[in-house]
C-alpha cells in the first residue's frame, strides 16, 4: 500500500509542522490572547492532520473507528476549553492587547 | 515515519512546559496545561502504533475525555475566586 | 529511539519537579502537577505498563486535579515562607538518597533475563495464565486471582481513606472557622451561567459513563479493570457535577447511594471469596464456583472486579463531595 504510505507522510509531515508552529508561537508571542490563539491551532487542525495520518495507516478496522471516536472528542471539547479559557480571562478584566495586565498574580 | 511525528510532539510538549514555567499571569499557566494534555492524546496514538499494538488506544480515548475536567475545574476555580475577592474589597470599602 | 524519547519525557519530569517544589504560589504547583501526570502516564506508556498508564490517566488528569484545587479554594494562595533555613532535612535527605543509589548497585538490571524474577516467578505466571484462567490480560489475571488477596486489602484501604476523609471534613464547619478573607462563602453557583461548557459537557457525559463501563468489563483482554472503570465513571459524574450544582448531582446520585457503593463493592468482593469457601474450596478460590474451573475462575475475576469499580466509585465521590460541600456550606 505504498501510495496510503506516501498520503500518510504527507499528512504526518504538515500535522507535526502546524503542531510545532503552535507551540513555538505560545512560547514567543507577546500577549496571552496571541498566545491562546497559537495554541488553539494545535488543537484543531493538528490534531485533524496527524489523526488522519494514522487513520491511513490503521486500515479498516476496530483502530480505526476508535481513532475517529477520539478526533470526534478531541474536536468537540478542546474548542470548549480554550473558549472557556478565553472567557474567563475576559470576565476577570483582562483586556486584548493591553500588556500592563501580562503580570504575576492576576 | 512515526519518528518525525513524536518529535514534533515532544518538542512542543517542552515548549508549552516552558511557558507553564514562565507565564507571567496564571491564565498562560492553564493555556501550558490545555496544550500539554491534548499533545499527550497525541503522543499516546503515535507511539500505540509506532508499537504495533492497537488494543492501547483506549488510553488516549480515556485523555480525550477526560482532560476536559481539569479545564472546567480551573474555569470554576477562578469564579470563585472573582466573587471571594468582589467581596472582599466591598468588605474593605 | 523510544529509549530516547523515554529519557527526554524523565527529562522533563525532573525540571517539572524542582519547578514544583521551588515556586511559592499555590495554584502553579497545582497546574504543575497536572502536567507532572500526564508527564508520568506517557512515561508508564513507553515502558509498555499499559494498565498503570490508564489508571494514572483516569485519576491524575481528572479527580486529582479537581481535589486539588477544591483544596486550594479553602486555604491560601501562597506559600507561607520559611523562616529558617532547612540544613537538617537537607542533610538527611542526601544521605538517604546516597545510601539508596548504593544499594541499587547489587540488584540485576532492569530487564535482566538472568535475574530471579524472569527465571522463576514470571515465566510460571506466563505459562499458567491461559491453562488455569484463559484470559489474555495477564496482569488482570494477577491481580485478581493470583494475588487476589492482596487486591482485597487494596480495597479496604481505598475504603478506609473514605471513611478517613468523612471523619475529618464531614462535619459541618464549626463557629469560630471562616473562610480566608471574608465572612461569605460564595453561593454554588458551579458553572450554570455559561452556556457552551454546559452544553458539550452535558452532550460527553454519557459517553464518559459508557466508556468507564467499557473499560470495566473489558479488562480482561486489553489495559483496564475495576479500579480504572470506577475512576473513569466518577470522573463522569464529577464534570457533572461541576456543571449542574450540588443539589443537582445529589438528587441524580444521592448520598446514600455514595455510601452503599463505598461499601457494597468490598463486601462484594468478600463475599465471593466466602463464597468459595461454603462451596468447598479456600477463602477467594474461584475454581470451585462452577463446574468447569476456568469458566470459575472468569466468573470471580468479572464479579470481583465489579466489586473494586463500585467501591473506588463511590469512595471518589465521597471524597470529591465532601470537599466540594466545603466550599459552600
Amino acid at each position: 500500500m505504498d501510495f496510503f504510505d506516501i498520503i500518510s507522510w504527507i499528512l504526518f509531515t504538515t500535522g507535526g509542522a502546524f503542531v510545532f508552529i503552535g507551540g513555538l508561537g505560545a512560547l514567543r508571542l507577546p500577549n496571552f490572547y496571541t498566545r491562546l490563539h497559537a495554541a488553539s491551532l494545535t488543537d484543531s487542525i493538528g490534531t485533524i492532520l496527524i489523526m488522519t495520518a494514522i487513520m491511513f495507516q490503521a486500515g479498516w478496522s476496530l483502530a480505526a473507528i476508535k481513532l475517529i471516536t477520539i478526533l470526534g472528542f478531541l474536536m468537540l471539547t478542546s474548542p470548549t476549553a480554550t473558549y472557556a479559557l478565553a472567557n474567563a480571562a475576559l470576565l476577570s478584566g483582562m483586556k486584548p492587547g493591553k500588556p500592563e495586565y501580562d503580570k504575576e498574580g492576576y | 515515519m512515526y519518528y518525525v511525528v513524536s518529535v514534533a510532539i515532544l518538542v512542543t510538549m517542552a515548549l508549552a512546559l516552558v511557558r507553564a514555567l514562565l507565564g507571567p499571569s496564571v491564565y498562560d499557566r492553564v493555556l501550558a496545561v490545555n496544550v500539554f494534555g491534548t499533545k499527550t492524546v497525541l503522543l499516546l496514538s503515535v507511539i500505540t502504533f509506532l508499537y504495533g499494538r492497537p488494543d492501547f488506544l483506549d488510553l488516549a480515548l480515556a485523555y480525550a475525555l477526560i482532560n476536559f475536567i481539569g479545564v472546567l475545574a480551573v474555569l470554576k476555580y477562578f469564579q470563585n475566586r472573582s466573587i471571594r475577592r468582589a467581596a472582599e474589597q466591598k468588605d474593605k470599602d | 529511539m523510544v529509549n530516547l524519547f523515554a529519557m527526554f519525557l524523565l527529562t522533563l519530569l525532573i525540571i517539572t519537579a524542582v519547578a514544583i517544589v521551588r515556586t511559592k504560589d499555590l495554584f502553579v504547583a497545582v497546574m504543575l502537577t497536572g502536567i507532572f501526570s500526564l508527564l508520568m502516564s506517557a512515561n508508564f506508556f513507553i515502558l509498555d505498563a499499559a494498565d498503570v498508564a490508564l489508571t494514572e490517566a483516569a485519576i491524575g488528569a481528572g479527580i486529582t486535579t479537581v481535589l486539588l484545587l477544591g483544596a486550594l479554594a479553602l486555604t491560601a494562595e501562597r506559600e507561607r515562607p520559611v523562616s529558617a533555613p532547612r540544613w537538617l532535612p537537607l542533610v538527611v535527605v542526601a544521605i538517604t538518597a546516597v545510601v539508596m543509589i548504593y544499594a541499587t548497585f547489587d540488584k540485576p538490571r532492569l530487564g535482566d533475563p538472568l535475574a530471579p524474577v524472569h527465571q522463576h516467578v514470571a515465566p510460571w505466571y506466563l505459562e499458567m495464565t491461559p491453562v488455569l484462567i484463559g484470559i489474555p490480560n495477564v496482569v488482570t489475571a494477577i491481580l485478581g486471582s493470583f494475588r487476589g488477596y492482596d487486591t482485597l486489602g487494596e480495597l479496604i484501604v481505598i475504603f478506609t481513606a473514605c471513611i478517613g476523609v468523612l471523619f475529618l471534613l464531614g462535619v459541618p464547619r464549626g463557629e469560630g472557622h471562616q473562610p480566608p478573607g471574608n465572612g461569605a462563602a460564595p453561593p454554588d453557583v458551579a458553572l450554570s451561567h455559561h452556556l457552551i461548557p454546559r452544553v458539550v459537557g452535558r452532550l460527553i457525559f454519557p459517553f464518559i459513563v459508557l466508556f468507564g463501563l467499557y473499560v470495566q468489563f473489558h479488562g480482561e483482554f486489553g489495559p483496564g479493570g475495576g479500579f480504572q472503570g470506577g475512576a473513569i465513571i466518577a470522573a463522569g459524574i464529577v464534570l457533572y457535577t461541576l456543571l449542574e450544582g450540588e443539589n443537582s448531582s445529589f438528587s441524580a446520585v444521592p448520598r446514600w447511594t455514595l455510601v452503599a457503593m463505598a461499601a457494597g463493592g468490598a463486601i462484594l468482593y468478600g463475599a465471593v471469596g466466602i463464597a468459595g469457601m461454603v462451596m468447598g474450596g479456600n477463602f477467594l478460590n474461584y475454581s470451585v464456583l462452577s463446574n468447569d474451573p476456568v469458566l470459575g475462575q472468569q466468573m470471580g475475576i468479572l464479579i470481583i472486579e465489579a466489586g473494586v469499580g463500585i467501591t473506588v466509585c463511590g469512595a471518589l465521590l465521597t471524597i470529591f463531595h465532601v470537599i466540594n460541600a466545603r466550599e459552600h456550606c
